[in-house]
């Protein structure tokens, strides 16, 4: 057998792990750190003063708040009915169980822009049923309701997905125990039921709020971005990227940085409960 | 798993079920039915317009794309992975961060920050001018925004299987003797498969999907920086419905596609 | 091949798990690592694989320093706890891994493989994968695919760890007649002292990352080098005593010089007295100083658990196990038909004689 020189072994092995480092940190540095380093720069360079007053802007705060709104209907309804969700597909027999799971997974799949196009092709202006909910004071395509809609299509799988899992692995017994000591439906489902999957819940409800604050391609094709109104805040930092205001841009894309790094570890923490339920 | 426990809803379970469903159908089926039957309405219209030369230059361009972002993030991913899960060093925490930075950020936001490097007044400008290389509004930044966006999935995935497997298959492998390319290619590899295969779907479906990054910084010039996402944008913008529903119609079945394959994979 | 491992250290963030650990084996031999889970013998073991950086300290194997070789270069089969065997590969393609790697040709890789089948008990089974396999037979194929480079040292890390009783016991008989016949020299991790005692030329005691004691098993049941060998190893009594002269006194009981070491602390020196099980004898006797609990028979032998009559002195060091103001517990085994049993049931007095104990000073430094 080939006997290598002395110290041939240990340090290849050093410098090839070292090469894998450089080059997996590299990547990342280069690829993602950069640009991130630009947006922050750009956003910071004009000063305090020029960064309060981009986002002060009455058009900026007004999307801010539609993007935070909007965002926070959609995480409190897809608390609700993805935790049902989750628990039809967990718990009961039911018909088309796999379809219903593969739809779930629809919208991670479907690009964002299309979904956007989806909603617009069924209830955009031209379009029949676009009429009929127009002339009953509902126009959805290119309202504040229009939004909400496409970010609940694109936000279904995540409260689904995280509370999935933790359902699959609490005990039935659990709450069949609960019933026969006598605890009612209603009781069982607050007191024995709801705890072990609530960080889960709210895993998926932080995930559903940081996508929804984030989303743009199905929101530049549904909401008609009118200024005030319907202009949430990625749409609005594209029109000042178009208006020639990049550091403005800039600005507002520092504040978005911020409310998704803060969200980032706040959801990681419930989705660490939720599987120290499971351990 | 307790699936054997299942049991059929009754009473008020069964309208919550109901419910459910409806929400599906209304949420999800119905908008597709609509994309579907406005699409066959005006068939032969769609044919053309998907057949026109700044159509097929949008598909071309976004397929050439996924494929390189595949290829790209799966070597980058399975290093990565490798050197996040097996190997302690300092910037360890610098690069797990980094990895999920690209989910943080709004894709306008992606865009805003490679126009600030590569754009007219970008930092890298003088650079890339000496080099006579240009970057935004030309393919290249196509390439990177959509690498940008794609980044953690084939990582992310590999790594979850990694720490799965745990390093003591690759230890026996090293003590009967295999060098450290061996072990990758005999042992590792093999046993990572089904991650790297999961994250290529999930990088295929968001580069295909990829919209306002490259929107950003491509600008969505016709035959040169358009993808299919920004062909969809820049027709209804031109009010051109056949080609936009065309397209939107054809991502969409790519996704389902896609997302059968993933189901598949995932069993 | 034989071994010699000098001054290892490593540190695991604070702790350290292994501390100053020398030891040699002779080529041939058939040594076993004994300790308390957690006491750092693994790690010892992985040191010698290349698995694991020492901090500081060397390792030689056949008289030559391997600290630089990486795992692959040092010629060493490894069998993990747990197998690790490469789940994608049938049975054959393991064991044939070592030699393939090494571009050994198919055919010699073909003739080793069968061969090493044929002697693990595993004939017909090559083409199965390894999740198709009982885990006794998984162990095998781990141990069969650490054997087929022919390894010049075999490590074995809680070998039989992972199989039940019944399997264990059948692996063990087989890996001693296995060494008897191809006699690698062969290191073997184990928590469990009737595995070590049974297939072990020698035994090390490792605890809390120190080598406690080498030697053979005689030597550590009759001669313990340390208080935590005395204690650690079998079923024994810890009586708190005091030297006097010459003797050792546990309230009425005393242990005379014929049952104790030579070089025994100057009188009046506090001390544990560390007792095993057989070296105890009781018979009836009322005037005796313990009261029997009870009486146990556990198959051929019995188990007989007693209290000595104010012995108990918590007042002096760390107490034996159990010990109360009441008195100590003692227990000895006697084999089932014993005359000695004669007249002993619960309640009765007996007598006590030790005939051979082991002393330490109490809170002495180690």
């Amino acid at each position: 057998m080939r006997k290598p020189p002395m110290h041939a072994g240990a340090s290849a092995r050093l410098s090839g792990d070292r090469l894998m480092q450089a080059g997996a940190l590299g990547w990342a540095g280069l690829l993602v750190g950069l640009p991130v380093a630009a947006l922050i720069v750009k956003g910071l360079a004009g000063g305090p003063a020029a960064f309060f007053a981009a986002v002060t802007e009455p058009a900026a705060v007004d999307a801010l708040l539609l993007s935070i709104g909007t965002g926070l209907i959609a995480a409190c309804v897809n608390a609700v009915v993805g935790t049902a969700l989750a628990w039809a597909l967990v718990r009961w027999d039911v018909p088309g169980r796999r379809l219903i799971g593969a739809l779930v997974d629809l919208p991670l799949a479907i690009p964002t822009l299309v979904a956007g196009v989806l909603i617009i092709a069924l209830c955009g202006p031209q379009t029949a049923t676009g009429q009929i909910l127009a002339g009953a004071g509902l126009p959805l395509a290119f309202g504040r309701g229009g939004i909400v809609l496409a970010l609940l299509f694109v936000t279904l799988p995540f409260v689904v997905r995280a509370v999935e899992p933790v359902l699959e692995e609490l005990d039935p017994a659990e709450e069949e125990a609960a019933f026969t000591m006598g605890a009612g439906q209603f009781r069982t489902l607050v007191r024995v039921l709801l705890p072990p999957i609530l960080p889960a819940v709210a895993a998926g409800a932080v995930q559903t709020f940081a996508r929804s604050v984030a989303e743009f391609g199905s929101l530049a094709a549904v909401s008609g971005n009118i200024p005030h109104r319907t202009l949430v805040a990625p749409v609005y930092i594209l029109g000042e990227v178009e208006a020639g205001n990049p550091a403005g841009a800039a600005s507002v894309s520092l504040v978005l940085l911020a409310l998704a790094l803060a969200l980032q570890p706040l959801a990681a923490m419930l989705a660490r409960r939720a599987g120290a339920r499971r351990a | 798993m307790h699936s054997a426990r299942r049991r059929r809803p009754t009473g008020a379970a069964r309208v919550i079920f109901v419910l459910l469903c409806g929400w599906l159908t209304l949420l999800l089926l119905v908008p597709l039915a609509a994309l579907v039957v406005t699409v066959a309405r005006s068939f032969s219209a769609v044919v053309a317009a998907l057949t026109a030369a700044e159509a097929l230059d949008a598909l071309l361009l976004s397929v050439s794309v996924a494929v390189a972002c595949i290829v790209l993030n799966g070597i980058f991913g399975v290093t990565g992975a490798l050197v996040l899960i097996r190997h302690r060093f300092r910037a360890r925490r610098l690069l797990d961060a980094l990895v999920d930075l690209p989910l943080a950020l709004s894709p306008v936001m992606t865009g805003l920050g490679f126009l600030l490097l590569y754009g007219r007044s970008g930092a890298l400008r003088p650079l890339l001018d000496a080099a006579g290389v240009q970057v935004a509004f030309a393919w290249p930044s196509v390439l990177l925004a959509t690498l940008f966006v794609t980044l953690p999935f084939t990582l992310r995935e590999v790594a979850l299987v990694l720490e799965e497997i745990g390093d003591s298959a690759e230890q026996a492998a090293a003590t009967l003797g295999a060098t450290a390319w061996q072990t990758f290619w005999r042992v590792t590899l093999p046993d990572i498969r089904g991650g790297l295969v999961v994250g290529t779907t999930l990088t295929a479906a968001r580069a295909l999907g990829e919209f306002g990054a490259v929107l950003v910084v491509g600008g969505s010039v016709a035959n040169r920086t358009q993808t299919a996402t920004t062909f969809i944008h820049a027709a209804i913008e031109e009010r051109q419905e056949a080609a936009a529903y065309g397209m939107a119609l054809l991502l969409a079945a790519t996704a389902i596609g896609l997302l059968f394959l993933l189901q598949r994979d995932r069993k | 091949m034989g071994i010699r491992v000098q001054n290892l250290v490593k540190q695991f963030g604070p702790l350290r798990v292994v501390d100053d650990v020398s030891f040699e084996v002779r080529p041939g031999e058939l040594v076993a690592l004994l300790g308390p889970s957690g006491g750092g013998k693994s790690t010892v073991l992985r040191m010698i694989a290349g698995l694991e950086t020492a901090d500081s300290g060397q390792v030689w194997l056949d008289g030559e320093r391997v600290d630089h070789l990486h795992a692959r270069d040092r010629q060493v089969g490894f069998v993990f706890q747990h197998y690790a065997l490469f789940r994608h590969m049938t049975v054959a393609d393991n064991i044939a891994f070592g030699l393939s790697v090494r571009d050994v040709p198919a055919a010699e890789q073909r003739a080793r493989v069968a061969a090493l089948l044929d002697v693990m008990g595993l004939r017909g089974l090559g083409d199965r994968m390894p999740a198709q396999l009982s885990g006794g037979q998984r162990q095998r194929v781990a141990l069969a695919r650490a054997l087929a480079p022919r390894p010049k040292l075999l490590l074995l890390d809680e070998p039989f760890g992972a199989v039940d009783a019944k399997v264990r016991e059948e692996l063990r008989r087989w890996l001693r007649a296995l060494h008897d016949e191809v006699h690698t020299t062969s290191i073997f991790v184990t928590h469990d002292q009737e595995e070590a005692f049974a297939i072990a030329d020698r035994v090390m005691i490792i605890s809390a990352g120190r080598l406690e004691q080498a030697g053979s098993p005689v030597e550590i049941l009759d001669e313990p080098a340390t208080e935590f060998v005395a204690r650690f190893v079998g079923d024994v009594n810890v009586l708190t005593g005091t030297v006097r002269d010459g003797s050792v006194h546990v309230g009425r009981l005393s242990a005379g010089p014929g049952a104790l070491p030579q070089d025994l602390p100057p009188d009046s020196t506090a001390v544990h007295m560390v007792v095993r099980a057989y070296d105890l004898k009781f018979w009836r006797d009322d005037s005796g100083p313990a009261t029997v609990r009870r009486v146990m028979t556990l198959g051929d032998r019995v188990r007989v658990e007693a209290l000595l009559d104010g012995a108990g002195d918590p007042g002096a060091g760390s107490p034996g196990a159990g010990e109360t103001a009441e008195g100590a517990p003692i227990f000895a085994q006697f084999p089932r038909r014993s005359s000695l049993l004669s007249g002993i049931e619960a309640g009765s007095r007996i007598a006590v004689e030790i005939t051979r104990a082991r002393v330490w000073p109490i809170g002495a430094a180690r």
